[in-house]
């Protein structure tokens, strides 16, 4: 079968309620295919996707869909489907009819086939027959997304579908979305605060923050050169280390350490470092690296990884994610040693000023 | 293990008071009650055990069979009127906004006003010289409750539905407010009519409240007195006399304690087993 290419666009949407603006004159073009949309809690994200669906509709601005503004039109009669970060179904109904309930229109035959196709894609054969309330919360959600999926759609919205399951569940659930999202067709949007399930997912990537858009491009891109230190705070998990500094004779000063300003700069300027807690490091391994003195506070193992809590001065903390498991004694004096080439420098409105190009490799 | 056993046996003097209230304030009235039933009282000091003839007495006694089968006629005409009611209220009334406080405090203003003044209310009202509803009903047909048998069955009724369905409306909005809006866009976007997001999102998301207010409502419905001893006083005849006014007839009235406590009993029976028999009924159809 043969698809046509839509596009859904937002054009000049704002939403405001009661005093407060959740969304403001924001533009956007989704294409065919997934994108993600990132932001923290409060950014929109769920506002932007309701206005998408039609669910609410904008205070000013427009939607359209395939080049027609359905602004006014209902959601009834649009070509949507919505997962939400609650597992949504019917609870009085069985995960068959569940999956049927938005394939009315087509013939019974052709019903049930699709049906039991999404079904298998989902890993659900098993659980036909029973009711949501005897499923456990990713087959629940395994059963709110094949009801989305069942029928082909003009935009398919996500809002944060994984974010209520627990880990392992996410992973899995994550890695089976990635396969199957390649294949579909339509407009797919995915909302989460999660960046790792950005980066999995290496889409196009539209980042949100206080109801606005911050930037769009390359998930991958933006990680290795935040264009602002809005954009690297989302998509950095554990939080983005920040230390301060200033620009005098051509280097950057920071906590007694320095190093050469990767662009010329007016002396005396204040600027802000962001390194990524998997650029700190408590051994020497280059002679340019930037050696703090620290005090450890915390060391906290997840097995594969060790996330230790330093304090360098009064209230300057930063937190170094180590490889493996390995043993601290709060108390503890180290050293925590930094990369230059790692270091990305704001300016004081957060604006980025330099970073490495040579940070391209995206492991942990 | 024995040990493991012996050191919580201080637990028990937790359990005490509760013991103790519930002696005074249930069990002990109750067997009292058992100690009447079985016994012929002349007076305290000359008494005859009967063993469980007043049981059979009272079952065969005519007059208990009809104020029996009254009652549960009564009970189910109140179910079958105020939960669907109550249902339907409760769904029309608005979602949010400042018409919720107002609309709350409308449905439940008949909750707050003492049954005796229910049942004084509802007398006035509905007499056909002076009050407004018999009144105005009389301008339609012969209106009567004083004289006419299924006049003042109506009245009894249209009064338990007036005060009784705010109940089911309070208990049904609560529940109903207790759903998600996620369901209900879920829903829209499916394109589901009002009735299917009623029969598939709403109906099986209100099963706990329906099943407390159809138990609360059975028991109450069934033990009802006061409102239709003030409005009719059980008749005319005995068409309005339910089983709680034969009952206090038999016991307060002619002072049969033996026939009374038995009666009590059977009663008492009754409301036990219907309201396991419902209660069962309602909690297995949702698996």
């Amino acid at each position: 079968m043969l698809y046509e290419l839509v596009a859904l666009i937002l054009d000049g949407v704002s939403v405001r309620q009661g005093g407060q603006t959740w969304l403001d004159r924001v533009d956007l073009e989704f294409l065919d295919g997934l994108t993600t949309l990132i932001g923290p809690l409060g950014a929109g994200k769920t506002t932007l996707m309701r206005v998408a669906a039609g669910l609410r509709s904008p205070t000013t601005g427009r939607i359209l869909v395939d080049g027609k503004d359905v602004s006014s039109v209902s959601v009834r009669k649009r070509s949507v489907a919505f997962v939400y970060q609650q597992f949504i179904n019917y609870p009085s109904l069985t995960v068959y009819d569940n999956i049927a309930s938005p394939l009315r229109s087509l013939p019974r035959e052709q019903a049930d086939a699709r049906v039991r196709e999404v079904a298998e894609l989902m890993g659900l054969g098993e659980f036909l027959r029973r009711r949501p309330a005897e499923l456990s919360g990713g087959q629940q959600q395994r059963t709110a997304i094949a009801r989305a999926l069942a029928r082909p759609v003009d935009v398919l919205l996500l809002d944060e579908p994984l974010a209520n399951l627990d880990y392992k569940l996410r992973e899995q659930l994550r890695a089976d979305l990635k396969t199957m999202f390649s294949g579909s067709r339509g407009v797919v949007v995915y909302s989460t605060a999660d960046p790792a399930e950005a980066l999995t997912f290496a889409a196009p990537t539209v980042v949100l923050g206080k109801g606005q858009v911050l930037h769009v491009g390359s998930v991958t891109e933006m990680y290795a050169r935040p264009p602002t230190l809005e954009v690297a705070r989302t998509l950095s998990d554990p939080p983005l280390n920040l230390l301060p500094g200033v620009v005098r004779d051509g280097r950057i000063e920071c906590l007694g350490a320095s190093f050469p300003a990767p662009r010329a700069h007016e002396s005396g300027r204040a600027v802000r470092l962001g390194v990524h807690p998997h650029q700190v490091a408590i051994s020497r391994s280059r002679a340019e690296q930037l050696a703090f003195p620290a005090e450890i506070r915390l060391a906290e193992v997840t097995g594969s990884a060790t996330f230790l809590h330093l304090m360098l001065a009064d209230d300057l903390h930063l937190v170094a994610h180590l490889e493996g498991t390995q043993v601290f004694e709060p108390g503890e004096r180290t050293t925590a040693y930094v990369d230059p080439a790692h270091v990305f420098v704001f300016s004081d409105n957060g604006e980025l000023l330099a970073a490495s190009a040579t940070e391209v490799d995206l492991h942990g | 293990m024995s040990d493991g056993r012996q050191k919580h046996n201080r637990a028990w003097w937790l359990v005490l008071p509760v013991v103790v209230s519930v002696a005074f304030t249930a069990i002990i009235p109750l067997m009292t009650v058992v100690n009447y039933s079985v016994q012929d009282i002349f007076s305290p000091f000359d008494r005859i055990f009967v063993g469980l003839d007043w049981f059979r007495d009272v079952a065969r006694d005519p007059e208990v069979r009809g104020a029996l089968v009254r009652t549960l006629i009564f009970s189910a005409q109140v179910l079958l009127i105020e939960i669907p009611l109550g249902v339907l209220i409760a769904v029309c009334m608005p979602r949010r906004g400042w018409t919720v406080s107002v609309a709350l405090v409308l449905v439940a203003l008949p909750l707050l006003i003492p049954w005796n003044v229910v049942g004084t209310i509802w007398q006035i009202f509905a007499r056909g010289d002076i009050g407004l509803g018999g009144w105005a009903v009389n301008k339609v047909v012969n209106f009567n409750y004083t004289l006419d048998s299924a006049d003042a069955w109506i009245t009894v009724l249209a009064m338990d539905v007036w005060h009784w369905t705010p109940l089911v409306v309070l208990l049904a909005y609560a529940g109903l407010r207790s759903i998600p809006d996620p369901y209900f866009q879920a829903a829209q976007i499916d394109g589901a009519s009002a009735w299917a997001t009623f029969r598939h999102i709403q109906l099986p998301r209100l099963r706990g409240v329906l099943t407390i207010a159809i138990l609360l409502r059975f028991m109450d419905s069934f033990m009802i007195y006061t409102e239709p001893f003030v409005v009719t006083g059980g008749g005319p005849g005995n068409a309005t006399s339910f089983l709680s006014i034969l009952l206090s007839k038999i016991a307060v009235g002619q002072f049969d304690l033996g026939p009374a406590g038995a009666f009590s009993l059977l009663y008492f029976l009754i409301v036990q087993i219907v309201c396991y028999v419902f209660f069962t009924v309602l909690t297995r159809s949702g698996r």
